[in-house]
């Protein structure tokens, strides 16, 4: 289907689009990379009477790091993270994790906020803004506000945003140094999104884990941090049946949906061999016994 | 809305509903219909464009919005003496049967060579690449052939000796 008939603005600053979405802000939908919202309007899932085009507006294309954190601005597409190349363990997550968005030519304009916006249970970014306990900057009528991850997401295409309310950029906090990454993710084919995907960061320090973190993609109607999980391994040596253990752990604090192509034990069986191989990946990279 | 479209080098000025994609302004409007719509979901990929040197999906861009950008199609890849490398390499290694995918990995493979004029050395990236798209008749070795061969021929690294596998391919 063609998409219904909407106005579009696309307003040359921060202030300028808030003062529109104060105005019409039900009413509208904020486009950034488009490559959701576009098809969101051919299947008349989104009707939107204004369409807020954010792409003119300077200033949110950057990635930025300071002693505390990485900044993502609200324009930064998937490939600029596929690239990036910034000093800290954060950018090899990000590098090892963008493939595993859709593909070239949609994560040319797609966006990492717009994934956290749209909030698709599946997205492998909304798992990893759980995980790292990322809090998400707003900006309205009432002023800017951040929204930490754990509450930011409410549900399937469901935030804690406000239709008045435009994301400016995404604050991540940075992991200790030293810390590794790894993911994992199974999906029907080359280009389908997640079945289910899993993610550490961690670090060994003196034999035993001392910093973990343990994020779930498709594994319930939100993304989710497997904190007992996490509880299981910090402070251990990270001995193989210990990192089993927690990956049956990660499997049973998930709450997958049946569905026809994974029922709920099916894909358990799946997260809980995901976080295995990705804690095991991650404590061989760390160099660990 | 008005919008001034620049499409292989000429400018256009249109006056377009906002909820128009770049790819139906491109075959409606402009007479383009070289880009083709196979899904309109951004999945398929045969409506791949260059926008400003990049390969997008054109049916996931609104007209409204490019605005302003350089934009390439498969009508502009052929110069004054002859088809480009690419389309001679997809027609000598039988990279097309029914041809309706053949402008978007066109499209695809410009922006990604221009990109990594290496692109065939990484065989891994250069699939990573190719599955963008979606061609239901070539099974994609021929492509995949095809996309080394302009490779090498935008290198000028004269003829492309371009390995088979044992047995060679089904075409
Ligand atoms: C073929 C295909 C395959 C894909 N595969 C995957 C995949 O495997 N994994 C995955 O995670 N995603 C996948 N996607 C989705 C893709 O990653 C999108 O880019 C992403 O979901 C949305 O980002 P966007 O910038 O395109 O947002 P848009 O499409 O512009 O917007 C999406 C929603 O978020 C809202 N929004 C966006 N930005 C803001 C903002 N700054 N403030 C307030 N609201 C905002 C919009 O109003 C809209 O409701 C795929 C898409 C396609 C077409
Ligand atoms: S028509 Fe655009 S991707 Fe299929
Ligand atoms: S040649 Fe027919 S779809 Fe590719």
């Amino acid at each position: 289907m063609k998409p219904p008939q909407f106005d579009y603005v696309a307003p040359a600053s921060v202030p300028e689009a808030v003062a529109v979405l104060a105005e019409r802000g039900p009413h509208s939908r904020v486009l950034a990379g488009g490559q959701s919202l576009l098809i969101e309007l051919r299947y008349r899932t989104a009707r939107p009477a204004l369409v807020v085009d954010v792409n003119r507006i300077p200033g949110l294309s950057d990635i930025t790091v300071d002693d505390g954190s990485v900044h993502v601005g609200a324009l930064v597409r998937h490939a600029q993270l596929e690239r990036a190349r910034f000093d800290d363990p954060l950018a090899g997550l990000f590098r090892q994790v963008a493939p595993y968005v859709a593909h070239p030519p949609v994560r040319a304009r797609g966006t990492f906020a717009g994934s956290l916006a749209w909030a698709h249970p599946a997205s492998e970014w909304c798992a990893l803004a759980m995980a790292l306990d990322a809090g998400i900057e707003l900006d309205g009528p009432s002023g800017p506000r951040r929204v930490p991850a754990a509450s930011w997401f409410r549900g399937p295409f469901a935030t804690a945003c406000l239709p008045e309310e435009l994301v400016t950029g995404v604050r991540l906090p940075r992991p200790p140094a030293g810390a590794v990454a790894a993911f994992a993710e199974h999906r029907r084919t080359h280009g389908s999104f997640a079945l289910a995907a899993a993610l550490v960061m961690l670090r060994v320090s003196e034999g035993r884990v001392d910093w973990v973190r343990v994020g779930l993609a498709n594994a319930a109607d939100v993304p989710l941090r497997a904190v007992e999980a996490e509880r299981l391994i910090t402070g251990e040596p990270p001995q193989p049946d210990l990192l089993a253990q927690a990956a049956a752990r990660a499997a049973a604090e998930a709450d997958p949906p049946d569905e026809p192509h994974a029922p709920a034990a099916y894909r358990r069986h799946a997260l809980a061999t995901l976080v295995r191989r990705c804690l095991t990946r991650a404590v061989e990279t760390a160099g660990a016994p | 809305m008005n919008v001034q479209l620049t499409v292989n080098g000429g400018t256009h000025r249109l006056d377009v509903e906002p909820r128009t994609s770049l790819a139906d302004a491109l075959r409606d409007r402009l007479g383009l219909t070289g880009t083709t719509l196979g899904c309109e979901h951004g999945v398929c990929g045969s409506c791949t464009v260059l926008v400003d040197g990049t390969a997008v999906r054109s049916c996931l861009v609104l007209a409204v919005q490019a605005g302003g950008a350089d934009i390439r199609t498969v009508e502009g890849l052929a110069g004054e003496d002859g088809p480009h490398p690419l389309q001679e390499a997809f027609a000598a290694e039988h990279a097309l049967q029914c041809g309706f995918c053949t402008p978007g990995f066109l499209m695809l493979l410009a922006g990604a060579l221009a990109e990594e004029p290496d692109l065939d050395h990484d065989e891994r990236r250069l699939n990573e690449i190719l599955a963008s798209n979606l061609c239901r008749c070539t099974g994609y070795a021929g492509i995949r052939r095809a996309a080394a061969r302009a490779a090498a021929a935008l290198r000028g690294d004269g003829a492309a000796a371009v390995h088979e596998p044992e047995g060679g391919s089904a075409s």
